[in-house]
């Protein structure tokens, strides 16, 4: 971060106001910013209005298929947003094959709705709603039931206790969800990078893509200060929500287990019908048109029995060589970042929770900056890092596959970090203690005790880099090369070329992956401390 | 087997004195309980001298070695103690026997001596046969005795047990201090026992330290514990001693004193060489009371509660001459005694509690 910070101000090792100036001058700076904070508080509102009232539903009422509803409901957040894009796109736009079917589609060479301001924020807060549902949803589980009961035999009736007692008492969520939501929808590149770029509606993240794509290492100066001013807003609206949460009291004084509290009665079935209608319309629809996308001979072409093919999947699985290299480096990438990951995070948690030490907590906050701060950042200040040789060691890792992994695992660390430590939470620690009197060293007890009983937790939290990190764009976006591409990074350029057929075949091969992964932990379930899969209720 | 020596402990948390200059020996071979309320720094202690803590004063030898000190203190895994812990502490991804051959895999012991060890330690346990099962299929006494069998295979110098009965049955408690009685006498290892309830620590210990507020008021043997407390705390706790104001006490020489108790006339035992004189404070035991006739000498007093406790009642009275320290005594079946009734008590034995002065209440002192 601070090597950002100087090549803004100073390039070349002197210093000098000039790039700061001519960004900040530059009106297309501003243009971009503007649209970022518009895109970003429109995709936050819709994404907190969307989740927090699933969360309110599904914690508070006694709707039935709560399990599925939530694994269904959870998936956007772990599919590629860019694939999410495109399938929105696919859904609206004047070929759409789901459209055609039902005689709505848009009159051919009309624009697709989807490429504006509008279509960004939809798209956004379609994405992001899981994130504030699942912050929404943990804090509800923590409410104690006797405060909801106590308003109900104090007299009002289940809208008034929601109106009066639960959602003043779910303030620091709610303002948590809004804050995580804005800086992700600040951060995110894969959406506007597929809506926005074509209507020429340039945000922040892409500018910063674009201008270095155009111009190379010329730009960095520039693209630092860009970065620098994303980072900003991000860290503005996380104080922004500090402060607030400041101002009052909202401690909860008691704690029970939680229990559904309202019986909805004759309104159960409604409320469900419309809970499923949600989800095929953010979710179901998009993916099918996605998926018949995939199966049409080229863009723009009527799908029937006869027209449909699986030529783009046979396509990008054996043809294209890039994409080909893009299955096997997301795959290894992914892989090594999330073992690379829980092997780090396994020891690493275990000072954190067991010995605490003023520096561990100090490291337990740095490993939170990556993860807060838009990608964009963490990519510039990695090119910026590694861009010349590592001094001493003289080898570069610019322009390498390392270059991405290294800035994997600086922003994932904290997805697998925070499992294992709410495992280590739920272990007893006289099991450790018993091995030590046992005689076993720090070494042998991670290895023969600790790490048996935490493997179930870790397996969880790997796969949830995995996931993030299969989908990721982001990151790859502007630290890949030829030889180097990840999945994202093609299928954004099969989208850029105007290939919408053969990038829908990869994101339907990616979603698919992404959702057997999830299936497949169902399998550990019983083992893993609660609230460590996102997808699970 | 080995001494342990504690030296002068203190273990501060912020402003609260956990331990308070603990000093205490333990002989080679004895079984030693610490018996306090909850809250009393007998968890601390043992925390202490397993070397999960680090004390802010005073020193812990285990042998002639010194294993503790503020400044430097040898890991737990190498002092060559056992624990058995309250939650029993059983790795659930091994089976009974691993369980029990972690210690012997960690010193490295081989098949087949390793193998012949966990037998013996399963078989010394009453658990021969069941060396396959995994932890989560005992009950909880035979998961106790995994524990138990655990810390013993590896022949630990030195032998923790922290309230190792607290989560078991009542009916199962009693057949588990059977096996700990027999298990000390059969081993011999130096044994400290933590627990907070009385009659296991008496049935139990050759020596009890009896702790609270992180110090240690008196260590004795269970009788001398119950016959004669140190102070006021450990009367009170031990077998809900009374406390009675004594004067006029005059020494006869033997350890014994005469001397005015609630207007009668007692005799009274109390500590060699600190014969007390004048006014003091004894310590008087339920099986010292009795009910006399109202024309026999004895303290008057009135009846303030009856409770039938199968085959006797649980008297409880107030003397004219103390009303704010309630007695009790315990009456046979059957007894026509009411809350109430005015009675006479004999009082038959006491103890001088030593070094303590008399405590003036309301402003006069009473007897």
């Amino acid at each position: 971060m601070a090597r950002l910070a100087i090549e803004g101000v100073a390039p070349d090792g002197t210093i000098s106001l000039e790039p700061l100036r001519r960004t900040l001058t530059n009106p297309t700076t501003w243009i971009a910013t503007a649209h970022s904070l518009v895109t970003a508080f429109g995709g936050t509102f819709l994404a907190v209005v969307i989740g927090g009232g699933v969360a309110v539903i599904v914690s508070l009422t006694d709707i039935r298929g709560r399990d599925a509803f939530v694994f269904c409901f959870v998936m956007p957040l772990l599919l590629a947003p860019q694939v999410v894009a495109l399938a929105w796109l696919q859904l609206f736009s004047p070929s759409s094959p789901l459209l055609k079917l039902a005689g709505a589609a848009p009159l051919l060479g009309a624009r697709n709705p989807l490429y504006s301001a509008a279509g960004i924020i939809l798209v956004l807060g379609v994405q992001y709603a899981p994130l504030s549902y699942l912050m929404l949803r943990a804090a509800l589980r923590a409410l104690p039931r006797e405060l909801i009961e106590a308003g109900r035999s104090g007299g009002a009736s289940p809208v008034t206790v929601l109106r009066t007692i639960v959602l003043p008492l779910m303030t620091p969520p709610v303002l948590a969800a809004i804050a995580l939501c804005f800086v992700s929808c600040l951060g995110n590149f894969g959406i506007p990078a597929l809506l926005g770029i074509p209507a020429n509606y340039v945000v922040l993240p892409t500018l910063i893509y674009q201008r270095l794509a155009g111009f190379g290492h010329t730009v960095l100066p520039d693209v630092a200060v860009l970065s620098l001013l994303i980072g900003t807003i991000a860290v503005l609206g996380i104080v922004a929500q500090d402060t607030l949460l400041r101002a009052r009291d909202f401690r909860i004084s008691t704690a029970t287990t939680t229990a559904r509290a309202f019986e909805l009665r004759r309104w159960r079935l409604p409320v469900e019908i419309a809970l499923w209608s949600l989800l095929v319309a953010v979710l179901a629809l998009p993916l099918t048109a996605l998926a018949l996308t995939a199966l049409v001979p080229a863009a723009g072409v009527a799908l029937d029995a006869h027209s449909a093919t699986l030529e783009n999947f046979r396509f990008v699985l054996f043809e294209h060589a890039a994409a080909r290299r893009a299955f096997g480096n997301s795959f290894t990438l992914s892989a090594a970042a999330a073992v690379t990951i829980v092997v780090i995070a396994i020891p690493l948690a275990y000072f954190l929770v067991w010995r605490q030490s003023r520096l561990l907590r100090f490291v337990n906050v740095v490993t939170e900056i990556p993860y807060a701060v838009p990608g964009v950042v963490l990519a510039i200040a990695a090119i910026l890092l590694f861009v010349k040789p590592i001094p001493v060691l003289g080898i570069s890792i610019y322009n390498t596959v390392w270059i991405i992994l290294f800035c994997y695992l600086a922003r994932f660390l904290v997805l697998g970090l925070r499992p294992v430590v709410s495992g280590y939470h739920q272990l007893d620690r006289t099991l450790e203690e018993a091995s030590q009197i046992a005689g076993a060293r720090l070494a042998r007890r991670l290895r023969t005790i600790i790490l048996p009983l935490i493997a179930p937790t870790a397996a969880a939290g790997a796969l949830l880099i995995f996931l993030t990190a299969f989908n990721e764009l982001t990151l790859s976006a502007l630290l890949w090369s030829s030889g180097s591409e990840t999945l994202g990074v093609v299928f954004f350029s099969f989208q850029q070329g105007g290939d919408s057929t053969y990038a829908a075949a990869l994101g339907v091969l990616t979603v698919a992956v992404s959702i057997a992964l999830m299936l497949s932990t169902l399998l550990l379930a019983g083992r893993l401390p609660s609230g460590v899969l996102p997808w699970r209720d | 087997m080995a001494r342990l020596t504690i030296e002068g402990l203190r273990k501060l948390y912020g402003e609260f004195r956990a331990l308070d200059d603990v000093s205490l020996a333990v002989d080679n071979g004895e079984f030693v309980a610490i018996l306090g309320a909850s809250g009393c720094g007998k968890t601390t202690l043992l925390r202490q001298i397993a070397g999960f803590d680090r004390p802010d004063a005073g020193r812990i030898l285990i042998g002639d070695s010194v294993v503790s000190t503020p400044l430097r203190q040898l890991p737990p895994e190498q002092r060559h103690i056992g624990i058995v812990f309250q939650s029993y502490a059983l790795w659930p991804h091994m089976t009974v026997a691993q369980n029990v051959a972690y210690g012997l895999d960690v010193a490295g012991v081989k098949d087949p001596e390793r193998a012949r060890r966990v037998d013996a330690a399963l078989a010394l346990v009453d658990l021969a046969g069941f060396g396959d099962r995994r932890p989560a299929l005992l009950s909880g006494g035979q998961r106790q005795r995994v524990a138990l069998a655990r810390c013993l295979v590896t022949e630990p110098s030195l032998v923790l047990l922290d309230e190792p009965l607290a989560n078991l049955d009542v009916h199962l408690r009693a057949s588990m201090e059977e096996e700990f009685a027999r298990f000390h006498e059969r081993t011999g290892t130096t044994m400290i026992y933590i627990t907070h309830d009385q009659a296991e620590a008496m049935a139990l210990a050759d020596r009890i330290a009896v702790m609270d507020k992180g110090r240690i008021l008196q260590l004795a043997t269970p009788s001398q514990l119950y016959r004669e407390p140190a102070d006021e705390t450990v009367a009170r706790f031990i077998g809900e001693g009374m406390i009675v104001p004594i004067d006029n006490a005059v020494a006869d020489g033997s350890g014994h004193c005469i001397a005015d108790v609630l207007g009668h006339r007692v005799r009274l035992r109390h500590a060699e060489g600190t014969p007390p004189t004048g006014q003091s404070r004894a310590c008087v035991r339920e099986s010292a009371l009795r009910l006399v006739d109202a024309a026999a000498s004895g303290v008057n007093a009135r009846v303030t509660a009856v409770i039938y406790q199968g085959g006797h009642f649980r008297v409880e009275a107030l003397a004219d001459a103390a009303p704010d320290e309630p007695l009790h005594l315990d009456v046979r079946e059957p007894a026509s005694i009411r809350a109430g009734d005015r009675v006479k008590l004999a009082v038959d034995d006491g103890w001088v509690l030593p070094g303590v002065r008399p405590t003036i209440r309301n402003g006069k002192i009473r007897g």
